[in-house]
């Protein structure tokens, strides 16, 4: 599904991304580890199409189409979808009114016709319960004034709401205490099947005791130094990431 | 002969015609001595600095219209809120339209100027409001003053609440190449009354306005007014509204003006407080592009102790416009425990259009809180970026994102079919047709 080849990025004159190599096949689920600073976001925002890093090298390409010269809309058109670990605050729109432009959007663009409303609210209804989220959250500004672990519930929400065929999740974990966490991996699990992919980017091995990946990479330094099955998370969890980073400068 | 000979040549021939008997006499005769003097504002003077009137005194303006014009209600329905009722003043080319009005005496009096300046009966308001906020040296309220004579009168008497909201409106039609028109407001709200007014100047063709308008609003005690101007006209229109608000003690104010359209506006906002406890509240939303220019002047003057102000502006300039914001805040010795707050948020589209923020605090209090913040920036980028992520095209998302912007005042819309309005005025203006109502 998503295949990448000896990307090569960067943000003005620093190379971040010096060369990454990943297949994720449907009805995978890969987790991308690494330190701070490994371009693990980078990586992501990339993917989905972000226009302040630059490609330099190598191709990215989704279901064998190459993404290189679509906006971030035509990726999410074709199924790409983001998990931002800061999810932006838009004052005087509603989630629900914005999920609605977001699916309407989406559905111009791939020539069907809007939802009808009575659909709209039967999965608004579906999904919100899926995840836990009061009905009176939906009205509120999005995102603003939303708790950290808010936040990436309601990012979780849209990608329910969306059905992306690939969906990256960047540092969802962070800002949830346990019960959210379990809350928000349980609705992921639940949307997988053998027809999207999942990638999971994050620090910790602890959101995937909940979300279970099938390959674990690691990323130092703008590579994936290390790939492996999800044993390799509870090593890492263990032994930090100072034994990659001492494993590579060898 | 230039419009300010036209105008002081002509101003004997208009006593006349009014009532020269009056003692609205020596007001008029030293008004037009001011205006005399001074003449039309230049930008040699500082608060006209970013803001030139030359190009529009060009214009060989009709002073009074020569006829009565009429217009059907079902030409111009579009610009009332007609979705709800309400109490209507009507002007068609200055001239007063009794077919399109609804104006009421019952408990309150909204009707026109003309006849309350001249009835006995309404002699001791006139005396004891008429001009009374007014600055008498600013020359262009002189020059209304001069020439005051029509306009809408509101007096919401002690423990009154209108039952509807007032509209006022000027209509031009065009049947003078160039016309001036200078409407004269008087809104007067009593003791614990509570009024809505809406007020909207609209040019019905392509000729040339200039509107110099002028509106005193005196509120009491706990009066509570929420004033709506709704700035939408044609590139050939030409504003400068005038707005002087009286405040007595526990009052709350609100001055909201939604800019979008005319070729040049200039609005002169002035807040004098006389008492303690006063909440007075500025906002605006503009929205211009080509080479529209809207100029805000605004002035709140803190007198007293304990009170506060807001003011709230939200600017989005494309192409050519330029925009202007000074706010001063003037918060005097007797004036502690002031809170006056001041934003001025904008937003340029384009390189080439232009805003002049400027904003001015004097405070010889010691104990207040006073905080003023000008922005000016392009869209938040990461914010697009979400937008797009989730498949909304770059330009609803960035429609979506200025609509954001101007968010939080039209929040501050207590009526809401003309918050609706607004919200999809600012779509249109915006160039987008949402998925859903904004």
């Amino acid at each position: 599904m998503l295949s990448i080849k000896n990307l090569h990025a960067s943000i003005g004159d620093k190379e971040i991304l010096k060369g990454i190599n990943l297949e994720v096949k449907a009805g995978e689920i890969h987790a991308i580890m690494g330190p701070n600073g490994a371009g693990k976001s980078t990586l992501a925002s990339i993917i989905a199409g972000n226009e302040n890093y630059e490609v330099t090298g190598g191709e990215i390409s989704l279901d064998g189409e190459d993404l290189a010269e679509l906006a971030p809309e035509e990726r999410a058109h074709k199924g790409v979808f983001l998990s931002f670990q800061y999810p932006v605050e838009i004052p005087g729109v509603s989630v629900t009114n914005f999920m609605r432009t977001a699916i309407n959007e989406t559905r111009k663009a791939n020539g069907q016709d809007e939802m009808p409303a009575n659909e709209m609210l039967k999965l608004i209804r579906e999904k919100s319960e899926l995840l836990e989220i009061d009905r009176k959250f939906l009205s509120r500004s999005l995102n603003e004034g939303f708790s950290g672990g808010e936040k990436k519930r309601n990012e979780i929400f849209q990608m329910a709401m969306l059905e992306p065929k690939l969906a990256i999740l960047d540092e969802t974990d962070s800002g949830l205490d346990i019960d959210a966490l379990r809350i928000v991996a349980n609705g992921v699990n639940k949307l997988k099947s053998d027809k999207n992919a999942i990638v999971v980017i994050t620090h910790y091995q602890r959101l995937l005791d909940y979300i279970v990946p099938d390959f674990v990479h690691v990323l130092y330094n703008g590579k994936i130094v290390k790939s492996g099955g999800k044993e390799l998370a509870h090593e890492l969890e263990e032994k930090g990431y100072d034994w990659i980073k001492q494993e590579q400068e060898a | 002969m230039d419009l300010k000979e036209k105008l002081v040549s002509s101003f004997m021939a208009f006593e006349e015609r009014v009532d020269v008997h009056s003692e609205l006499h020596d007001v008029r005769t030293a008004a037009l001595k001011n205006f005399e003097n001074k003449g039309f504002p230049s930008k040699k003077e500082e608060a006209w600095k970013y803001t030139s009137l030359n190009a529009i005194l060009k214009n060989d303006f009709t002073v009074f219209p020569k006829q009565e014009n009429t217009v059907q209600y079902s030409d111009v329905k579009k610009y009332f809120l007609h979705e709800i009722d309400s109490y209507k003043v009507v002007f068609i080319d200055g001239i007063f339209s009794s077919h399109l009005s609804a104006t009421t005496h019952e408990g309150i009096d909204v009707c026109l100027m003309s006849s309350v300046l001249n009835k006995p009966k309404y002699k001791e308001v006139i005396d004891t409001y008429f001009n009374q906020i007014a600055n008498k040296e600013e020359s262009l309220t002189s020059l209304n003053t001069a020439f005051a004579n029509e306009g809408a009168y509101i007096n919401i008497p002690k423990n009154k609440v209108a039952d509807k909201p007032i509209e006022i409106m000027y209509f031009s039609t065009g049947s003078e190449a160039a016309l001036l028109v200078q409407p004269r407001n008087l809104i007067i709200v009593g003791e614990n009354a509570n009024v809505q007014i809406i007020e909207r100047h609209q040019s019905l063709n392509e000729n040339a306005v200039l509107t110099n308008a002028v509106t005193e609003i005196f509120a009491e005690k706990r009066a509570i007014v929420d004033h709506y101007k709704i700035q939408n006209d044609n590139l050939t229109a030409n504003l400068i509204d005038n707005t002087y608000v009286s405040q007595k003690e526990e009052s709350s104010v609100a001055v909201n003006t939604f800019c979008f359209g005319g070729n040049l506006t200039r609005n002169n906002l002035n807040f004098y407080h006389f008492g303690e406890h006063i909440v007075s509240y500025l906002n605006g939303v503009t929205i211009i592009g080509e080479k529209q220019h809207v100029d805000h002047y605004t002035l709140v003057q803190h007198a007293t102790p304990n009170c506060e102000s807001h003011q709230d502006y939200k600017g989005i300039f494309s192409d050519r416009a330029t925009g202007v914001f000074n706010g001063k805040i003037y918060v005097e010795k007797e004036a502690q425990k002031t809170n006056a707050f001041q934003k001025s948020n904008n937003i340029l589209l384009s390189d080439k259009a232009t805003i002049n923020a400027k904003p001015q605090l004097e405070i010889f209090a010691d104990d207040v809180k006073c905080s003023h913040g000008c922005t000016i920036g392009q869209l938040d980028e990461t914010a697009m970026f979400y937008m797009q992520q989730r498949g909304i095209p770059q330009k609803e998302a960035k429609a979506l994102l200025m609509y954001a912007f101007t968010n939080n005042v039209i929040e501050s819309i207590k009526i809401p079919e003309l918050k609706q309005r607004i919200t999809k005025l600012i779509a249109s203006k915006l160039g987008v047709k949402m998925g859903f109502d904004l």
